[in-house]
This record gives C-alpha cells, sequence and structure tokens, in this order.
C-alpha cells in the first residue's frame, strides 16, 4: 500500500469572485505598496535583484495628491496638462460614441473607461518612430498624439472616409503614422509582432522599440507566452505589457490566474524585470514606461510592466456588466479613477483649477461634438459607406483573377 | 551549368537573396549552425553571420508571428517550420494576421514574409512526418501557396516568393529534395544528376508566381498535379501509354487557371493528382473550376486519384500513397469513355 494514498477526497478549484451583483464589492484581499515606497533600480540592474518588483506595485501620487517617491519622473505641468486633456479627450469621445451606438449610428463600441492613463502616458513617454502593438482599450495613444477625430468617427461608421475603407470593425483601427499598429479582434495575436519588430528594429541597427499590449485574460494565450520567450531569448528592444483591467468579458482576473500570482510574475519565469504599477497613476505609469524604454534603448532587454487597473465600464456595447459583477464596484475601487487622479494633482501643484478644468471639459465637448457632426455629414453606418469596390482591393497587392472575376460577378 | 538537388537549389536561393538583400534573414528550430534537419540552409549562417540565419525556440506560432512583426517593419523573413506537419501552431497568425494585415489595415501595414516548410510522404514519416497540408492554405484568402517540382523551380520560385509583397507559404516536397522520385518505391531512387531540371544557374532567377509548366505535351488527356505528384504523374503517363498532358501547377495560390482551361479544353479529359486526402482537398476546388470553365468541352468525369481520407499511415506508407499505378487506371477509366 502507497504511503501516498489520499486521505480525502480530491476538490476541483474553480476561481469564484469575492462579490457578484448584490453583494458587497471587497479588496481587502488585494495588497498595495504605499505610494513611493517601491524602490528604483538602475535600467542595467541584475535581474537577480529585481524579483521583488513583480509583487509590489509602483505608485507616485499618494493619497494628498502629491507625487513622491524614487519613481517620480517630475513632470512640469504643460507635460501634466497635455496628458489630462489626452485622457479627458478619450472619456469624452467615448461617452459620446458609446451613445452614438445606442443610437444605432454604429455596429459596436468599446469604452476605455479607466484605463485612459494608460495609454496617454505610454503615448507620450514613447517617440514618433516607436510603435505601439495596442489592445483596444488605447484610444489615449492616439488622442495623446492628436490624431484627427473626425477620422476615428469615420472609421467608426465605416463611412466613404472611412482611413480603413469599411474592411474593418469599429475601433479596429490602424494608424502607422502615429505609432499604431492595426487592431483586431483576436486578442494577443499581436503580442509577438511586437518582439518580431523589436528584433527587426536591432537587425537594422535602428533606434525605435516597441510596445505590446495584453489584457490579463488573454495572458492564458500560448501568443503571451510565445512572445515573451522570443523577446527573452533574443533580448529584444521591446516593452511587453499586461493591461490587469480586473476582467475579461465576465471572467474575473482569477480566472486566468490572479488568485496565485501577479501578471508581473509571469516575467520571472523569462528572466526578464516584471514591474507592478498603479494603471490609475499617470505618473507612474509613465515612469514605468520610461525606465522600460530606457532599458530597451540601452541594449539591456525586454520588460514585463503589469498595469493594475479597473474596467470601470462594460466589455463593449454588447455586454451588461451588471450581470457580473456588483455596479458599485468600479466607484469603489481603491486605486480610484484616473482621470480624477491626475486632476487632483494638477490641483496640488498649483498649476490647474477648476475653472480652467471646467473650460478644458467643456472645449473637449465642443471638439468632440463637432467631429461628431463631421462624421454624420458624410453618414453612419449603413448610410454611408466605401464604394464596394473597396471590399475586393487590399486582399493581395495585385489582385489576382479571382478577385478580378468576382468583381466583375458583382458589376463593379 | 551545375547541376543541383532540390536541397542544394533551395540553399543556393536562400544564399543569393541574403547576399542580394540585407532585409532578407532566416530563422527557424535548427536551421542555423546545423543547417536545418534536411540541411537546406546548410553553411548559410558561417557564410552570412548569426543574425542572418539563427535558431528558433520550438515555437512555430512564436516564429511566425516574430516574422510577422519584422515584416511590418520593413523586413523579408524567410522562417522556416521544420515540417508542414507542424504548422499548425502558427495557423492562427497565417490566418487571423499574415493573410489578412494589409487588408484590414488598408495598406497601412503588410506582411512579405516566406514560410518554408518540408511537406509530403514517402519517407516512413508516419503521421507526424507526411502530411500535405495544402488547401487549408489555399482556402485562406491573403495567402499564396507554392510548391515546387524540381531543382531548377525550387530556386526560381523560392526567389519569387522571398520578393513578393505578400506572406507566401513555400511547401517543399521532402521526397524531391534528392531525386525526382517518381512513385515506384520499389525500384532504385533516382536522382537529380542528369536530370535537365536540375541544371540550376547561379545567380538570381525568377519564376513568377503563378504560372503553371506544361511538363508534357499531350493530346488524350490533361493530369494536373504538383510537388512530389509531378513526377508520379510524369512515370505513370510514359507506363500508360497514353497521350497524356502533364501540367506542373507550380503555385496553386495564384493559381494558373488559364493553362488548365486550355489544357483541358484541348484534351477533354482531365485526371487531378494530389498526396493530401480527397475529401475538401485542392483537387475539389480543381475539380469545381475545370467543371465550370471546361464543362462543354469534357468528354469523361473529371477523376481524383489522392491520399485516402484517412491519417497518414506508417506501415500502410505504399497502400495510401497515391502512385503511378492508381494514376493509370484513372487514365484509362477517363479514355474508356472514347
Amino acid at each position: 500500500m502507497s504511503i501516498l494514498s489520499n486521505s480525502e477526497a480530491l476538490r476541483l478549484h474553480i476561481p469564484n469572485p469575492v462579490a457578484r451583483p448584490g453583494e458587497i464589492p471587497s479588496f481587502s484581499h488585494l495588497r498595495f505598496s504605499d505610494a513611493g515606497e517601491i524602490a528604483k533600480p538602475s535600467i542595467d540592474a541584475d535581474e537577480s535583484g529585481l524579483r521583488h518588483l513583480p509583487y509590489g506595485l509602483i505608485r507616485i501620487l499618494d493619497d494628498q495628491n502629491a507625487a513622491v517617491g524614487p519613481w517620480n519622473p517630475y513632470l512640469d505641468s504643460e507635460a501634466l496638462i497635455a496628458g489630462l486633456t489626452a485622457m479627458m479627450r478619450t472619456r469624452a469621445f467615448d461617452d459620446r460614441l458609446f451613445r452614438a451606438h445606442r443610437q444605432g449610428k454604429t455596429s459596436f463600441y468599446m469604452k476605455c473607461t479607466g484605463e485612459e492613463a494608460i495609454a496617454v502616458a505610454q503615448s507620450m513617454v514613447l517617440g514618433a518612430d516607436d510603435m505601439c502593438f495596442p489592445t483596444y482599450r488605447m484610444l489615449g495613444w492616439l488622442m495623446a498624439r492628436g490624431y484627427p477625430l473626425d477620422k476615428l468617427i469615420n472609421q467608426i461608421f465605416s463611412n466613404a472616409a472611412d482611413p480603413l475603407r469599411g474592411r474593418q470593425l469599429p475601433i479596429l483601427y490602424s494608424a502607422r503614422d502615429y505609432g499604431f499598429y492595426s487592431l483586431s479582434g483576436n486578442v494577443g495575436s499581436r503580442f509577438g509582432h511586437a518582439v518580431g519588430w523589436a528584433m527587426a528594429s536591432a537587425y537594422r541597427r535602428g533606434k525605435a522599440i516597441a510596445l505590446g499590449m495584453i489584457g490579463e485574460g488573454t495572458t492564458a494565450e500560448g501568443d503571451f507566452h510565445e512572445a515573451l520567450t522570443f523577446a527573452a531569448v533574443y533580448r529584444a528592444p521591446v516593452i511587453l505589457c499586461v493591461t490587469n483591467n480586473q476582467w475579461a468579458i465576465s471572467s474575473f482576473s482569477g480566472i486566468a490566474g490572479a488568485e496565485t500570482t501577479t501578471f508581473a510574475a509571469k516575467a520571472l519565469a523569462y528572466g526578464i524585470p516584471g514591474l507592478r504599477v498603479d494603471g490609475n497613476d499617470f505618473l507612474a505609469v509613465w515612469a514605468a514606461t520610461a525606465w522600460a524604454a530606457e532599458r530597451a534603448r540601452h541594449n539591456c532587454g525586454p520588460t514585463l510592466i503589469e498595469l493594475f487597473t479597473y474596467r470601470a465600464d462594460g466589455h463593449s456595447t454588447s455586454d451588461d456588466p451588471t450581470r457580473y459583477r456588483p455596479v458599485e464596484e468600479a466607484s469603489l475601487w481603491p486605486l480610484g479613477d484616473p482621470v480624477d487622479r491626475l486632476t487632483q494633482h494638477l490641483y496640488a501643484t498649483g498649476a490647474w483649477d477648476a475653472e480652467k478644468h471646467d473650460a478644458l471639459s467643456d472645449a473637449i465637448e465642443v471638439e468632440v461634438r463637432a467631429a461628431i457632426k463631421t462624421g454624420e455629414a458624410v453618414g453612419t453606418l449603413g448610410v454611408s459607406k466605401p464604394p464596394v469596390s473597396e471590399m475586393f482591393e487590399g486582399v493581395f497587392k495585385e489582385p489576382d483573377w479571382r478577385v478580378i472575376e468576382q468583381r466583375r460577378e458583382l458589376g463593379i | 551549368m551545375p547541376t543541383m538537388t532540390m536541397l542544394q537549389a533551395l540553399n543556393s536561393a536562400l544564399a543569393e537573396k541574403l547576399a542580394n538583400d540585407p532585409d532578407v534573414l532566416i530563422f527557424g528550430q535548427d536551421v542555423g549552425y546545423f543547417g536545418g534537419v534536411f540541411r537546406v540552409t546548410d553553411g548559410l549562417q558561417s557564410r552570412f553571420g548569426l543574425e542572418r540565419c539563427f535558431d528558433a525556440p520550438i515555437s512555430e506560432g512564436g516564429i511566425v508571428a516574430a516574422a510577422i512583426g519584422m515584416a511590418a517593419y520593413g523586413l523579408r523573413p524567410v522562417p522556416e517550420i521544420q515540417f508542414a506537419d507542424y504548422i499548425l501552431p502558427a495557423f492562427d497568425q497565417l490566418v487571423s494576421e499574415a493573410a489578412r494585415l494589409r487588408y484590414r489595415s488598408a495598406g497601412e501595414f503588410w506582411a512579405p514574409l516566406t514560410v518554408r516548410s518540408p511537406y509530403g510522404g514517402g519517407i516512413f514519416g508516419g503521421q507526424t512526418h507526411s502530411q500535405s497540408p495544402e488547401a487549408i492554405f489555399a482556402h485562406i484568402t491573403g495567402l499564396k501557396t507554392v510548391i515546387p517540382s524540381t531543382p531548377f523551380d525550387a530556386k526560381g520560385l523560392l526567389i519569387s516568393a522571398i520578393e513578393d509583397d505578400d506572406p507566401v507559404i513555400f511547401l517543399e516536397p521532402k521526397r524531391l529534395y534528392n531525386g525526382p522520385f517518381d512513385g515506384r518505391h520499389d525500384r532504385p531512387v533516382p536522382t537529380w544528376q542528369g536530370n535537365p531540371a536540375a541544371e540550376v544557374p547561379e545567380g538570381l532567377y525568377r519564376i513568377p508566381l503563378g504560372t503553371a509548366a506544361r511538363v508534357r505535351e499531350g493530346e488524350a488527356a490533361t493530369v494536373l498535379a504538383y510537388g512530389t505528384m509531378v513526377h508520379v504523374a510524369r512515370a505513370a503517363i510514359e507506363e500508360s501509354g497514353i497521350d497524356a498532358e502533364l501540367i506542373d501547377l507550380r503555385s496553386i495560390v495564384p493559381l494558373d487557371i488559364d493553362t488548365i482551361v486550355a489544357s483541358v479544353k484541348k484534351t477533354g479529359r482531365c485526371v487531378i493528382l494530389h498526396e493530401a486526402s480527397r475529401f475538401g482537398g485542392f483537387g475539389g476546388e480543381l475539380s469545381a473550376l475545370v467543371q465550370e470553365r471546361c464543362f462543354y468541352h469534357l468528354e469523361a468525369p473529371i477523376e481524383r486519384v489522392c491520399g485516402w481520407d484517412t491519417p497518414y499511415p506508417h506501415a500502410f506508407e505504399w497502400d495510401y500513397f497515391p502512385g503511378p499505378d492508381r494514376l493509370i487506371k484513372a487514365l484509362r477509366r477517363v479514355m474508356r469513355n472514347d
């Protein structure tokens, strides 16, 4: 008889979140570092000395809205206001376009509410030649770089002026000139492209680096681990980020493994630094991204960053989060709201006040409404579309006979 | 002119492109120092350097994902998947990313990568070293699929594939690497030595993708084949005494439909030969195209000679393999309706 025989029946563990609709949200299981608590290593620090970082949380903005600690990037008010403006524009745009969907003007929309600091800060930190391989909650990247709002709207409406020529689902933008790689609805399948792109830049002795983004739910895909393997093996000049917004549609982060470890800690097995960062803290996102970018630019290799945030709204226009999580969860999120926190910080610095804030908010509203009007003048989904011949373009660089014949069959 | 095996011709194509274009680089499992399990990349790392030809992790999805990222940057990567049987972990990358990148980004990004992979049976490789997956790629809009049958074609097609601005799946008939195997497995294996199609020039030359080759002219029937099956067909036609025309498709996407149609209209009979399983195979598409375009010229039903609809079996390799005897029977069937 084996001495290892079971003394009890086996149990299967199915992770389940702390609170469901109608229950009181609780965050007592979350462990956060204090603002300023985490020491900042040099960019060429040996990985073996960085293995505590995935279990901390890099925070700069403290409870009094001051920027504290060694990671503080000491941004001037101009940068802070630019960041706040892009975040507010992102949020206002999301709210308006979500409503446009409800009004039947398009088929689909996804908001990034609560996650605006991430894309905006990263867009500002990285250079014009760097390339972001985004998730679909990174509208802020484009907002921070001044992408024209009416082009976004034309894409969302799939109208005659759609820059993607009616071929792509709303918000799955592509904007090469803005360092924004082509999006797709397949989550995760571009994570490895970021690594390959970065390898190519190194191969060419270039200066540009890549930023790959993935959601915490998608870290369960092979793409995530394949990309990390390649990044680590070839020391690619890439920053790989996990946006942990706690929810993958209705599945809480525990379903992706968050009960037992952090997503930043996935870096440990690959022998690369893993940072865990307060994703609702604009300054922390900025500082961590800048640190990882410097590492990449100095041939110190890749960094994995977990951006700890909260998806404050539904997954998409097709989702109803009240069905699976408490309504209050977003407003009670212990790390607050990124727009509010940056606003309060700017107030605290004295460079900003309520009057300026309201004026900016109003100006953004006007700007977004005007852009929607411009898009609507071209036409909303179904009212206006690019010529149907666009359906047959771009399958290959040059069409083969199938496309030519089928186009003729359709009579265009 | 030197005589080369298909292995040497492929190696020559890669070497020419590495020398000619600094944006070409090669990576894959065992392709670096070792030169690949079939030796296609032999000597390339020592000639061109570590960064031009290097080993990759055992991660087909990762290999193709990295190649797409490199291609989007502006390089022309030529990754190797060691066996076409192992390409499936990369299928999502090929289908959802490489094939659609140009289309969905309205031309902002594209992926000029060439994925080389040995395919096909006849080497006692069992289920995992023998399959012919060309039909699943042919079905994917946005991918090109190229399959050479001679050393001369292999070099010219591979150079064209690498220079092509769209993603290309380049399937290498591994049974032909060292000789024009004709399916007569019980006879001495022929080599490429002395074969006119093995006369391969030094330097760059190109065979345009989408141009079939009329390997044998004939009046009685048309045989459509590619890869290893071209040589099986040639042997079968000679043994049958039937004056069949043999078309080597060379690429199935783009497909040289004009050459196919002209031949079948001339002969009025068509036999399609491929090693992959019949049901849902590329022969079904060829059969439909011929029927749609040549119906009033057809004197007999179109025949398909293919692998059986089973996994590739080890001990039954030669029962599965669509060898010359099965093609001869099919040719006789289409001729009986004279």
